[in-house]
């Protein structure tokens, strides 16, 4: 197969940023530990109210300025919702679904995460300006999804 | 140029004065053309509602939901119209350059656009009775009725179907000519079909093994891990089923349309055959926001993403490569002078252009969402739907407008009028400019954290929410002007079928094909050996989605039991 001169650079050009890409995405993740959420614990569905941490869902101050949320995903709420946290907290969420897909987004963070039924979802948070955050449902969970929502106020 | 390669030139252009589309093929290729252009017609008006009734214009009358219209917006744009028009330019250009169909392949053929048809037509009572608000990619656990996924499984089986008719009609024609190469319309059509029977495994098994039986209460609960998996095993080489016919016309089509002939052959093949090797095992880049797939596994495929743009920077030089020798051949002088002797006037040529142009944006934002960490901003939001409005949307859609300009013609003995090309070329302009506006604004909203997938809401007017109303791009009325401009060039689109099908004066019209590039007859032999690319393909598969999955079975939560109720 014959290949001009211009088309030998465009491929090496070609290689080569998606080799610098691999490279960046494979560092950051690797090294940096900002891979995405991918947590392998798995859960019964049908048992999530009596399954621990979710038999109590909740805030839980676990050191300075760190929180553990435990937080269960139905139709069409988050539990627990409206959560108040001071400047400055690390949150780390740790999650499940007790009925259908649901996703967890914070709008104006990088937070996002998919939060299946039988699998437990972690993901950490830092809160570093105040106010009040929306917290929606970005997975397509049935007929009430738009109204699948709640706040993190941060004080 | 060599001697041989002269007489090959001649050889080639005296076969192809005489070849023409058979009128059975035509009749068989023509079908599948008006169920393409219904399905068009009526998808566009769903996205029209989509967008006014997310942007607060509107309110839907209560006997239908905004997720039954955007499950109809998706299956007849996504899944029903670029099938039917792929399998109808497949038919007619197999007839083309590989002869006339044996009259037991066009019977085959038939049949297997009379299951499809019946699937389509079942999925789509489902979706208007309301018994399927599933959206077109499954969230089980929520359950669709068992007869939408019948519908789905006649879809899928009558591609497969009139797969076979196409694949054994390139196979015999290499029978026939041992030792030659076979011309570049049925290799890219066999890499194409290849890639799509491979792919859409992966979606049978998950609706007949999983859903099926689930939805007729054989088994009371679903993995939906593994349904997930499998629909994105299956859900991203669909991206490129709809692509490579597009680069068909690109490489095919568009040379002939400038007056000239495409550069290399060989290139082309090697780039269909890489999208067939590297396609397939990347579907976790639809899922590296969930849990129970490990962060190796989720790199794995996201390298293989990366790779897979590949074969399509080496098109986009191809392409360029060729438009340049064409207009500097025709004088065109300096260092861009060559660009002013494109037939800018041909809506032939000046729809798929714009849709080249615009996939450069399109896939630099692919690259953006198969990133981990920048996938994090932007998943599941607008964005994403801004995104697939650009490659699929505008891209492959301006392509294959481009290509219905002469197919529908050729197919129906009409003529490409003036008046027929002056449409396409304002359609092309209100296309682009109305996914500039709407694509535009799903980009920017995206970031803002607008969700996709999601009825009209304000979150109890949060702040937050309310500034993607109240921006003076970033907005979704932005979205829904841009969406009432497209449905305008929808139905110009639509006009233009009906005039090209029906109404333009009888005549001839050119079915525009290069003639095979002077380097056919050195065409490396392991490009066409199809059992080593199956082989590689596979083996990828192999690599990539064995021990995932095996640990998704054998780790398995229990299972989950169906949500029906959530869906009307």
């Amino acid at each position: 197969m014959k290949m001009h001169l211009d088309e030998k650079i465009w491929l090496i050009l070609s290689f080569g940023m998606i080799m610098l890409f691999t490279i960046f995405t494979g560092y950051q993740t690797f090294v940096l530990g900002l891979g995405p959420p991918s947590n392998m614990e798995t859960i019964d569905p049908q048992k999530v109210e009596e399954t621990a941490p979710f038999d109590a869902p909740g805030v839980y101050e676990i050191g300075e300025n760190e929180y553990e949320v435990v937080m269960i995903l139905e139709i069409f709420r988050f539990n627990p919702g409206d959560i108040e946290i001071p400047a400055g907290s690390t949150v780390h969420f740790t999650m499940t679904s007790k009925d259908v897909i649901h996703g967890i987004q914070i709008a104006g963070t990088n937070m996002n995460a998919m939060v299946t039924p039988g699998h437990i979802q972690t993901i950490t948070q830092t809160f570093h300006e105040p106010g009040e955050y929306l917290v929606l449902c970005n997975e397509y969970c049935g007929i009430g999804h738009q109204h699948m929502a709640t706040t993190i106020t941060v004080y | 140029m060599t001697q041989s390669n002269l007489a090959y030139k001649e050889t080639l252009n005296e076969v192809e004065e005489e070849m023409e589309v058979h009128p059975k093929d035509k009749k068989l290729a023509m079908a599948h053309v008006y169920v393409a252009y219904v399905a068009f017609i009526i998808g566009v008006f769903g996205g029209l509602l989509q967008g006014l009734v997310r942007g607060g214009m509107i309110e839907l009358p209560g006997w239908i939901t905004y997720y039954q219209i955007l499950t109809v917006h998706g299956v007849l744009l996504a899944l029903v119209f670029t099938t039917y028009i792929i399998f109808g330019f497949f038919f007619a250009g197999m007839s083309k350059t590989h002869g006339a169909f044996p009259s037991g392949l066009r019977k085959l053929g038939w049949v297997g656009f009379t299951i499809l048809s019946a699937g389509t037509a079942l999925a789509a009572v489902m979706i208007l009775a309301n018994e399927a608000s599933v959206l077109y990619t499954f969230y089980a656990p929520l359950q669709a009725h068992w007869l939408y996924y019948i519908g789905l499984t006649l879809f899928v089986v009558g591609t497969w179907v009139m797969g076979s008719a196409l694949l054994a009609h390139f196979f015999n024609w290499k029978k026939a000519h041992p030792g030659q190469p076979t011309p570049l319309f049925g290799y890219m059509t066999t890499a194409t079909l290849l890639l799509w029977i491979v792919a859409s495994i992966g979606v049978a098994v998950t609706v007949l093994v999983q859903m099926l039986p689930w939805a007729l209460g054989l088994t009371d609960e679903i993995n939906v891990l593994l349904s997930r998996t499998l629909f994105w095993y299956f859900g991203h080489p669909l991206v490129y089923f709809w692509l490579m016919p597009a680069y068909m016309v690109w490489y095919l089509v568009i040379p002939k349309i400038i007056g000239g002939r495409l550069f290399s052959g060989s290139l082309a093949r090697l780039a269909f055959a890489l999208f067939l090797l590297f396609s397939i095992p990347v579907g976790f880049h639809h899922q590296l926001m969930e849990s129970g797939i490990s962060e190796f596994w989720k790199f794995l495929q996201t390298v293989l993403t990366f790779v897979v743009v590949v074969p399509s920077l080496l098109t986009a030089f191809s392409i360029f490569a060729t438009f340049e020798q064409t207009g500097r051949a025709k004088g065109g002088k300096g260092l861009l002078g060559w660009l002013k002797k494109l037939p800018w006037g041909d809506a032939r040529f000046f729809a798929p252009f714009m849709g080249m142009i615009i996939f450069i944006p399109a896939g630099a934002g692919g690259l953006i969402n198969a990133s981990f960490q920048l996938n994090a901003v932007i998943h599941n939001t607008l964005w994403v739907v801004g995104h697939f409005h650009l490659t699929v949307g505008t891209t492959v859609l301006l392509t294959f407008f481009g290509m219905s300009y002469w197919l529908i013609p050729v197919l129906t003995g009409r003529r490409f009028t003036k008046h027929a090309n002056r449409c396409g070329i304002v359609q092309t302009w209100l296309w682009a400019i109305g996914m500039f506006f709407m694509s535009g604004a799903m980009h920017l909203l995206g970031l803002f954290g607008a969700p996709r997938r999601t009825a009209y809401g304000t979150y109890g007017d949060h702040p937050q929410a309310m500034q993607w109303f109240e921006g003076i791009f970033t907005s979704h009325v932005t979205v829904a002007i841009g969406g009432v401009i497209l449905t305008a060039a929808g139905v110009l689109m639509f006009y233009n079928f009906i005039y090209l099908s029906f109404l333009a004066p009888k005549g001839k019209t050119e079915f525009p094909m290069t003639p095979d590039p002077i380097d056919t007859p050195n065409t490396p032999k392991f490009l066409e050996n199809w059992k080593l690319w199956i082989g590689i393909a596979i083996v990828l598969i192999i690599f990539a989605y064995t021990i995932p999955i095996y640990q998704m079975i054998v780790d398995a939560p229990p299972g989950s039991p169906p949500f029906n109720f959530l869906i009307k």
